[in-house]
């Protein structure tokens, strides 16, 4: 009997604490609605910035997938050799795929590439010692190292590589990884100090609830929980309406970029939204509720001396 | 077997102070010198005194805002000076406490605002319904439970205050210059409930500086000055030097 009592009183508690929560945001409407908008926009940017992101990534990845490394052999070696050579490569982590050319199947190209009706002068095949591998890598920025091993193996002639577009890759990928990282700092903090600002104006607006709280007896817990469930509110409803935005917009996006850049089409390999909110919604919405939690604990902590 | 509380007081006292004293540290002034007071089970008290003679400073000590700088509190049986910080709310939910402002919630009504003292303490929610009018029926507002705070008199403003100190069940009701901004009529009525009160068995501790009140009532007077208890009397007076 005093259990279910217990129960039901927990349970009525934590009905009234939330509930005064969503008053609370009602309380301070012109507050709470600005740390909804500047979490929104922020979130916003934050979405639109991480859609741009990993698309970006994506067209490099796979720029990178097309980026090889071409080994020749010495002359005269045999096949069980290219074989271990073969193997050796494979065995490699950043290998992501190898493929054998024959000296036969690279003439053969060749030919269909530059020559077509005028290769029928060539009585034997002038690329003899053209048998290579292409290789293909995982990430391009190991290719340096991959290369030196190569270079190290006996029975290679050559290594061919792109060093250029390599760097140029890498590089981007670094720079994206800088400035996402930069700017996503700079929201946070900024949401973070909105949140603050919103739950101490609701403070002392409601200080004098607060003290008769602390006179009848309320606890830390009973006082602080209704300004975090408040921030927690601000953060989620603040994740959440950019969610919504970006979703509708995306398709129209990618869209309009498809049929403005139609020359760039083979190498703007787009994402769908549900691939870029696969991530993106359980982020958003986790930054939002962290937003709004860490920023409404600290503020009570510092401004509720209960 | 279960640990024995500690007694600090006899068992019919409620309120026991030892030779406190209070220096507020950031100006150096003496608030309170040696101040020894026993308060008994069921006893209604007047404290009296000009301003800054340590009247709020008492107060504060009661409800632990503050900590005395020198000596020992008691309230039942809670040492105030050692009370760890998590202890505090489970210890005022045995004080009621009344002010002379009322600091009644404007944007609730006169139900709510009683409910509201329920609530924060985790009452469930039946008790609280029947609580609620019980004690509203005992201040005499029964019928203006709808009505918000201000849409009443003063007089009925105090009364919903002393209604949301009392729907706890305090073991003691501390009223801090609840007269103060109340007409001589309505102070008489007010002091009337409170002697109500105090006849169902609550303790009164009533801080205030209203002459013709404290002479009308014929109780327990302790008159401070300048920090330092000049008179201890039963059935005392207080005479105002102002």
């Amino acid at each position: 009997m005093r259990k279910t009592g217990y129960i039901s009183m927990k349970i009525s508690t934590l009905f009234y604490t939330f509930w005064q929560g969503i008053k609370n945001i009602f309380r301070n409407k012109l507050f709470s609605l600005a740390s909804i908008a500047t979490i929104s926009a922020c979130l916003f940017l934050f979405g639109i910035f991480y859609s741009i992101l990993v698309n970006f990534q994506n067209i490099v990845k796979t720029a990178e997938e097309g980026v090889c490394i071409v080994v020749f052999f010495d002359e005269g070696i045999d096949e069980s050799r290219i074989e271990d050579i073969g193997e050796m490569i494979r065995r490699r982590s950043e290998v992501a795929k190898i493929n054998f050319v024959s000296a036969d199947e690279a003439w053969e190209s060749f030919k269909d590439d530059y020559l077509g009706e005028y290769s029928e002068g060539f009585l034997e095949n002038p690329l003899a010692d053209s048998a290579n591998y292409e290789i293909y890598l995982n990430d391009v920025s190991m290719q340096a190292s991959l290369v030196t091993f190569l270079e190290s193996i006996d029975g290679v002639r050559e290594v061919k590589r792109s060093e250029l577009t390599a760097m140029t890759l890498d590089g981007v990928n670094k720079l994206i990884g800088y400035v996402s990282a930069g700017i996503i700092i700079i929201l946070f903090a900024v949401s973070v100090f909105l949140i603050s600002n919103t739950v101490t104006i609701g403070i002392s607006v409601r200080k004098e609830e607060i003290s008769i709280m602390k006179y009848i007896g309320a606890t830390d817990f009973f006082t602080r929980a209704p300004f975090v469930i408040e921030g927690i509110l601000i953060g989620l409803i603040g994740s959440a309406l950019p969610l919504g935005v970006i979703y509708f917009l995306y398709n129209k996006a990618i869209g309009f970029v498809s049929e403005q850049f139609t020359v760039l089409s083979s190498l703007l390999n787009f994402l769908t939204v549900e691939e870029v909110f696969k991530t993106l919604v359980p982020v958003s919405l986790a930054i939002g509720v962290g937003i709004g939690f860490f920023g409404s604990f600290s503020t009570v902590r510092k401004h509720l001396h209960v | 077997m279960p640990r024995r509380k500690k007694k600090y007081m006899e068992d019919d006292e409620v309120i026991v102070l030892e030779n406190v004293g209070k220096i507020y540290r950031e100006n150096n002034s003496h608030a309170l010198e040696d101040v020894s007071i026993r308060i008994k089970k069921g006893e209604f008290v007047f404290v009296v005194g000009e301003s800054g003679s340590g009247k709020s400073t008492l107060t504060k000590l009661l409800l632990r805002e503050l900590t005395p700088t020198q000596g020992n509190i008691y309230v039942l049986n809670y040492d105030l000076k050692k009370i760890p910080h998590r202890r505090i709310p489970k210890y005022r939910r045995n004080i009621g406490v009344v002010f002379q402002d009322f600091r009644l919630l404007k944007d609730r009504n006169v139900y709510e605002n009683v409910a509201f003292a329920q609530r924060i303490i985790q009452v469930p929610g039946r008790e609280i319904r029947r609580n609620v009018p019980r004690v509203l029926a005992t201040v005499g507002l029964a019928g203006k439970y709808r009505v918000r705070p201000n849409n009443l008199s003063g007089g009925e403003q105090q009364r919903v205050a002393i209604a949301r100190a009392l729907v706890n069940k305090p073991a003691i009701l501390l009223a801090d210059e609840p007269t103060g901004n109340l007409d001589p009529k309505t102070s008489l009525e007010i002091m009337h409930l409170f002697e109500e009160i105090n006849n169902a068995g609550t303790t009164v501790i009533m801080v205030t500086h209203d002459q013709t009140i404290v002479n009308a009532m014929c109780k327990r007077v302790i008159t401070l000055n300048k920090g330092v208890v000049i008179s201890d009397e039963e059935n005392g007076v207080y005479i105002d030097e102002d």
